[in-house]
C-alpha cells in the first residue's frame, strides 16, 4: 500500500447514452475503465463527438451513468446526498470563459462556489483572498467580468474552483477560445497547480502541444477508450492518431516525415526542442 | 467602448451614505417619503429639502447628477403647476383673464407640490446613485422575503436579477458586434421609417436570442458544476450586517418624525 498513488476519480465499466439517443449507432460512452490519481496531469484527446465532455460531466456528477459507475474519492456519483461533496472535490472549467462567470465582480465570482457550500462569510473572504494572491488576480478583484480578457476570465474560473480546495480539476478545452498568450498563461497555471498543490488535472484538449505536457494521455473514439499511456507512447503513435483524424505535435509530425526521407531520428520526439537537438546531433555525426 | 456601458446610475464612492446597509437605505427612503407626504407646512418641507441637500453633500455626489435626474420630470412639473394655478381656488385673486383666475391658494399649493416632488426625487436619486444595482437587488429581496410564505422563491428571484445584471453588458457588447457585422454587410439601422428600422433589427434579434439561450444553458451547467442547487442554503461573502451607523440613520429619521409631529409641521 505504501507509495501506491491514491485514486481520486474512478470509472468502472462506465457507459452513458443521452436520453432519446438510444437508437443511434453508438452510445456517447461505453465500457470505460479509467482512474485519475492524486496530483496527476491527465490529458484527454479524441475527435469531435468522441465523448470527452460527456466523461467530464459524469466525473462531476452533472450526469449519472447509464451503466457502471463513477466513484469520486470512493463515493458513487449515483448517491444524491453526496453530490455537493463530489462537486467540491471535482471542480469543472468550461470552454467558453464568458458563460461560466456568474457574479458581477471577480471576487464575488470566486466566492460563488464557497457560498454554495454555505461556509461562514469570514472564511469565504479569507479563501478568496488567498486564491487571488496565488493566481495573481488581486488587482482584478473588484472588476466586473465583462471587462476581463478571455485569459483572465479563465483564470478567474480556475480561481473559483481552486477556492473550493478540490482534489481534481476537470477542464473542458479551457484554452480553445483564447489567444496564444492567454493560452500560455492558463497552461502555466495548470502546471503550477499540480506541482505546488498536488491537484489532479484532467485536461480535454485539441492541442497536441498541451497534451504533450501531461503525464498520461487518454484517447477516446466513438465513446470508447482506445488508447492510454504516457504522451511519449501515445502521441508518437501517428497511425492511430491519423486514423482518428487527430494530429500529434508539430515536432512529432515533422520527425515522422524526416524519418520517411531517411533521417535517423528517434521515434519518441514530441517537443520542438527535442527535435532540434536530435537534428543537431545528426549533423554533428555526419 | 465596452467600458462606457454602465448600469443604473451608481457612482462609486466611500462616503458614509455609500457604506450604509442597502436594506437600511431602502427603509430610510421609504420613511423619508412617508414623512415628505405627511408634511403640511412650508417650514417642514424646507427643512427636509435642506436635509436632503446636506446628505448629498455627505455623499459627495456632484450636484449635476441630480440635475440630470430631475430633467425627465420637468413636463410633469409644468403640467402639475398649470393644474394647480388654474384649478385651485382660494385666497386673493392674483390674475384675471376673462373668466379664468389665478388665485393665491393655487400658487401656494402648486409650488408646495412641486417642491415636494423635487425633494422626493433628490432622496430617491441619493439612494440609486450611492448603491450598486446588485446591492439594491439584494436589499429589495430582503423586504420581499415574507412573500416566500406564499410560494414566491425570493432568493432565486434575487439570483436571477443578479445574473441579469451580470449579463446585460455582455449581451450589449454582443448586439453591438452583430450590428457592426450587419452594417459591414450593408445593413442600415439609421434611416427610414420606424417600421423599416424595426425590420432591419430582425436579423439582429434572432442571433441574439439564439446566443442568449445558449449562454443560459451553459451558465446553468456551470452553476450546477460549482455546487449551486435550487433551494439549498447559501451564505454570502459579505454578510449583510446592520452597523451602528445604520441605527444612527434610523434614529435620526425617527427624531425627524417626532419633530414633525411635535411642531405640527
Ligand atoms: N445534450 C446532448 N443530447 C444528446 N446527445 C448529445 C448531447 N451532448 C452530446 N451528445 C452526443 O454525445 C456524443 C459525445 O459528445 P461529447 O460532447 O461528449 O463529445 P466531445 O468529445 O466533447 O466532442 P467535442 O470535441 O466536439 O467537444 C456525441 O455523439 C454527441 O452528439
Ligand atoms: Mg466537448
Amino acid at each position: 500500500m505504501v507509495n501506491r498513488p491514491e485514486i481520486i476519480v474512478e470509472a468502472r465499466n462506465l457507459a452513458y447514452h443521452y436520453p432519446g439517443e438510444e437508437a443511434t449507432s453508438f452510445p456517447a460512452l461505453s465500457g470505460i475503465n479509467v482512474a485519475v490519481y492524486r496530483g496527476e496531469y491527465l490529458a484527454l484527446i479524441g475527435p469531435n463527438g468522441s465523448g470527452k465532455t460527456t466523461l467530464l460531466k459524469l466525473f462531476n456528477a452533472l450526469l449519472v451513468p447509464s451503466d457502471g459507475e463513477v466513484r469520486v474519492e470512493g463515493v458513487s456519483t449515483i448517491d444524491e446526498v453526496e453530490i455537493p461533496r463530489i462537486r467540491r472535490i471535482c471542480g469543472m472549467i468550461f470552454q467558453n470563459p464568458d458563460n461560466q462567470l456568474v457574479a458581477t465582480t471577480v471576487e464575488e465570482d470566486i466566492a460563488f462556489g464557497l457560498e454554495n457550500l454555505a461556509l461562514p462569510s469570514a472564511e469565504i473572504r479569507q479563501r478568496v483572498g488567498e486564491v487571488a494572491r496565488m493566481l495573481n488576480l488581486e488587482h482584478l478583484l473588484q472588476q466586473p467580468p465583462h471587462l476581463l480578457s478571455g485569459g483572465e476570465k479563465q483564470r478567474v474560473a480556475i480561481a473559483g474552483v481552486l477556492a473550493m480546495q478540490p482534489g481534481c480539476i476537470l477542464m473542458d478545452e479551457p484554452t480553445a477560445m483564447l489567444d496564444t498568450a492567454s493560452r500560455r498563461d492558463v497552461n502555466d497555471m495548470v502546471r503550477m497547480l499540480r506541482q505546488n498543490h498536488n491537484i489532479a488535472v484532467v485536461h480535454v484538449t485539441h492541442f497536441p502541444e498541451e497534451a504533450a505536457f501531461a503525464e498520461r494521455v487518454i484517447v477516446l473514439n466513438q465513446g470508447r477508450l482506445v488508447r492510454q499511456g504516457p504522451p511519449k507512447a501515445v502521441l508518437t503513435d501517428l497511425s492511430l492518431l491519423h486514423s482518428l483524424g487527430l494530429q500529434s505535435t508539430a515536432a512529432s509530425e515533422l520527425a515522422a516525415l524526416l524519418r520517411e526521407d531517411g533521417f535517423e531520428l528517434p521515434s519518441q520526439l514530441l517537443h520542438n526542442r527535442e527535435l532540434v537537438d536530435s537534428l543537431c546531433s545528426l549533423e554533428l555525426k555526419s | 467602448m465596452s467600458r462606457s456601458i454602465t448600469l443604473g446610475q451608481y457612482l462609486p464612492g466611500e462616503s458614509l451614505i455609500h457604506r450604509l446597509n442597502p436594506r437600511m437605505k431602502i427603509l430610510a427612503l421609504l420613511l423619508f417619503l412617508i414623512l415628505l407626504f405627511s408634511l403640511k407646512t412650508y417650514g417642514g418641507l424646507t427643512a427636509l429639502f435642506f436635509i436632503a441637500l446636506g446628505m448629498i453633500a455627505v455623499a459627495k455626489v456632484p450636484f449635476r447628477y441630480f440635475l440630470r435626474g430631475l430633467k425627465p420630470i420637468l413636463y410633469i412639473v409644468v403640467f402639475a403647476l398649470i393644474i394647480y394655478l388654474f384649478f385651485t381656488k382660494g385666497g386673493v385673486v392674483l390674475l384675471r383673464i376673462g373668466f379664468i383666475t389665478v388665485e393665491s391658494e393655487g400658487v401656494r399649493e402648486g409650488i408646495f407640490v412641486i417642491a415636494r416632488l423635487f425633494t422626493l426625487i433628490l432622496f430617491s436619486l441619493l439612494v440609486t446613485l450611492t448603491t450598486t444595482p446588485l446591492s439594491l437587488t439584494y436589499g429589495m429581496s430582503y423586504f420581499l422575503k415574507p412573500l416566500r410564505y406564499f410560494g414566491l422563491p425570493t432568493e432565486e428571484v434575487a439570483m436571477i436579477m443578479a445574473i441579469a445584471l451580470r449579463f446585460i453588458p455582455t449581451l450589449m457588447e454582443e448586439s453591438q458586434r452583430l450590428m457592426r457585422a450587419q452594417v459591414a454587410r450593408g445593413a442600415d439601422f439609421e434611416t427610414g421609417s420606424i417600421f423599416r428600422k424595426a425590420k432591419s433589427l430582425v436579423p439582429l434579434i434572432v442571433p441574439l436570442f439564439v446566443s442568449a439561450f445558449r449562454r443560459a444553458d451553459e451558465l446553468a451547467l456551470a452553476m450546477e458544476a460549482r455546487g449551486y442547487r435550487l433551494g439549498a442554503r447559501r451564505t454570502r461573502m459579505y454578510e449583510d450586517l446592520i452597523a451602528p451607523r445604520d441605527w444612527a440613520v434610523l434614529s435620526f429619521i425617527l427624531v425627524l418624525f417626532s419633530a414633525a409631529l411635535a411642531f405640527g409641521l
